[in-house]
């Protein structure tokens, strides 16, 4: 017996390494570090806003005394340290402890106020979800929670990397989900969150968040899909991150003559339907739906769903999204590049589905 | 002794006929169904006449005025207790009594705040009341309010860990105007708490993570009573638990024999057999 169980111990064990066996040898110049939590996605030559959230909320609470933050020791790395630098008072540190930080938000709605919650996506959506759905959605309460790390925005592996928080969070009822796109839109977002009536889950860019979406004029709307540049042969729908790089493609494959439209969907729930089904049937250009997060149960497949739905499903549909796998550990662009979301990685797609 | 609260000073009916009439409601409810959590009802009578004849403070006219005490039942599945606590207390009106559990009701079989008034919040996830208790105080505390919040809690729920991230998170923030109830009864779905995933012991447990610890018999109103009165009292900058063990369907002594109590099993006829008995022992 226990022979048999060794045997089928080392068996697990070797299946669970093979994938990283043998290691692929990399010259020591070409290899990139980790960066663990803080790694930015922001290029060396964009401009950025520190601490878009932090300061949006600090500013918004001047104006409101019914927020408060909380967090589950991560202030620092969700950028609410300042707010809490700036009102001490109204700063609750719960501790590493994500399913009572989940309830006492719950509590402090019931008793008035607006709690804007801070972990990392994968705590709140993996080991939290209980707290949330029957403590904050199940009551309609006033709970914002706010996430760092969501899709692949770290190196760290799969502990860390909330490749699957849409899909997990879209079965929710009550729960809105905002998914910004760059420093403007979180800026923009966190009022309209604060004054939405009900729990919302907003996906956070920390640190030096790269600002984009000034250059084009947009102005975010709560529940609103909206298109940012137009364009004749693909037209990509995006949410998150994904836009800004969605964007990045579309300037460098207009260089060859191909035309991409843009249509940023920063509320992935509700969806905005109406507009989706619209620019995705006007033109009949191929849509590609492309986001931070597995292939499985995000954006691209509530896209999907709602083409059909609606009887709208007559274009080429393809997703560039991460594959329904957990994600290696490695330097953030080098896994960009890998799974399919940096600028060039989406534009080689675009390429070979022209041919 | 008198109670803190005018509301219930001079009252003549005594907590143990509230119990008696708690206990009434319950298996009239229990007999609309015939089913229902009736053995924590019968057994948590006691604690809820206390609650809500002696130590809350509250409008039956108003469930929601801003300066009432909180009771929240953790334990979602003992809605049954609560509302007929709730309906001796007039917050709800006695005909609904006959609604429990059926279409349309405002009594469903699980305690939701979106249901009924004076219910305080969604409990039946075992393991989350405490936290939101730690919540609902911490706000207190920010409204410089003087409520007190109580969360009914059981012995089986203290095995859910994210209890004891809210006791140990209540400590830390120096709750004092929360006081934990266990109901410990020593019954769950598979059988005996203690057998199931033991919480013993649990006074050392809780004193080790910094509360204010008293266990009473739960069934024995005056020593209920004085440890609220304790537990309210009490100087020190911290929460406060009371752990209650009770007897499952106490008041019905066929049923309080009976094997399995978590759901226990009452044949059609027993109902009546059994408000007989209770009648019978209704308090002088």
């Amino acid at each position: 017996m226990s022979r048999v169980l060794e045997d089928r111990a080392r068996q697990a064990h070797s299946l669970r390494r093979s994938k990283y066996d043998p290691r692929r040898p990399v010259a020591s110049s070409e290899r990139k570090t980790t960066s663990a939590m803080i790694a930015s996605i922001a290029g060396d030559d964009v401009p950025t806003i520190a601490a878009p959230f932090g300061n949006a909320l600090t500013k918004l609470a001047a104006e409101r005394d019914d927020i408060v933050g909380m967090t589950a020791d991560l202030s620092k790395y969700t950028d609410l340290h300042v707010f809490a630098k700036a009102y001490p008072a109204r700063f609750y540190q719960m501790g590493m402890a994500e399913q009572v930080l989940m309830s006492a938000a719950a509590g402090m709605a019931r008793e008035g106020f607006t709690p804007f919650v801070t972990t990392y996506a994968v705590f709140a959506s993996r080991r939290a979800y209980d707290f949330i759905c029957l403590a904050i959605a199940e009551e309609m309460l006033n709970v914002k929670i706010v996430c760092a790390l969501p899709g692949l925005t770290t190196g760290y592996g799969p502990s860390h990397q909330a490749t699957e928080d849409i899909a997990i969070f879209r079965g929710m009822p009550n729960l809105m989900i905002v998914d910004p796109a760059d420093a403007i839109e979180i800026e923009q977002a966190v009022p309209q969150i604060a004054v939405h009536q009900g729990p919302v889950y907003m996906r956070l860019l920390r640190g030096k968040v790269p600002r984009v979406l000034d250059e084009y004029g947009y102005k975010f709307e709560l529940g609103k899909a909206k298109m940012i540049v137009d364009g004749q042969d693909f037209l990509f729908v995006s949410s998150g991150l994904m836009t800004m790089r969605v964007l990045e493609a579309t300037k460098e494959l207009a260089k060859e003559g191909v035309s991409c439209g843009v249509l940023h969907v920063p509320t992935v729930k509700p969806l905005d339907t109406e507009t989706i089904v619209r620019e995705c049937t006007r033109l009949g250009r191929p849509v590609i739906v492309a986001e931070n997060h597995s292939v499985i149960g995000g954006l691209g497949e509530a896209v999907a769903t709602t083409l059909m739905r609606e009887g709208a499903n007559q274009n080429i549909f393809r997703q560039i999204a991460l594959p329904d796998e957990f994600l290696d550990a490695g330097a953030l662009p080098t896994l960009h590049d890998q799974y399919g979301l940096s600028t060039k990685a989406i534009c080689g797609s675009i390429r070979s589905w022209l041919k | 002794m008198d109670s803190p609260h005018e509301q219930h000073r001079g009252s003549n009916i005594s907590l143990p006929e509230r119990a008696y009439r708690i206990r009434r409601n319950a298996l009239r409810m229990g007999e609309v169904q015939g089913q229902g959590y009736i053995g924590q009802a019968l057994g948590v009578a006691d604690i809820l006449a206390v609650s809500y004849f002696y130590a809350l403070r509250y409008k039956p006219e108003d469930p929601e005025w801003e300066d009432r005490d909180r009771f929240c039942l953790s334990i979602g599945h003992y809605a049954i207790a609560l509302y007929s606590a709730l309906i001796e207390a007039g917050i709800l009106p006695e005909f609904e009594l006959e609604t429990y559990g059926t279409d349309d009701s405002r009594l469903p079989m699980s305690g939701m705040v979106t249901y009924t008034p004076g219910m305080e919040i969604t409990g039946g996830s075992l393991g989350h009341g405490l936290g939101i208790c730690v919540g609902m105080c911490l706000g207190l505390k920010r409204k410089k309010s003087s409520s007190l919040v109580y969360n009914l809690m059981s012995d089986g729920e203290l095995g859910e860990g994210s209890t004891w991230e809210a006791a140990m998170s209540a400590a830390h923030h120096g709750l004092d105007n929360l006081i934990a109830i266990v109901d410990f009864n020593n019954q769950q779905a598979d059988g005996p708490s203690t057998q199931m995933l033991s919480s013993e012991p649990i006074t050392d447990k809780f004193a080790a993570f910094g509360w204010f610890v008293q266990r009473v018999d739960g069934n024995d109103i005056d020593a209920v009573r004085d440890a609220f009165d304790q537990a309210r009292s009490h100087k020190g900058k911290q929460p406060r638990v009371v752990i209650c063990d009770t007897t499952m369907c106490k008041g019905v002594p066929f049923l309080e024999t009976r094997e399995i109590t978590h759901f226990v099993r009452v044949e059609p006829d027993e109902w009546e057999k059994a408000l007989k008995v209770l009648d019978e022992g209704r308090p002088q």
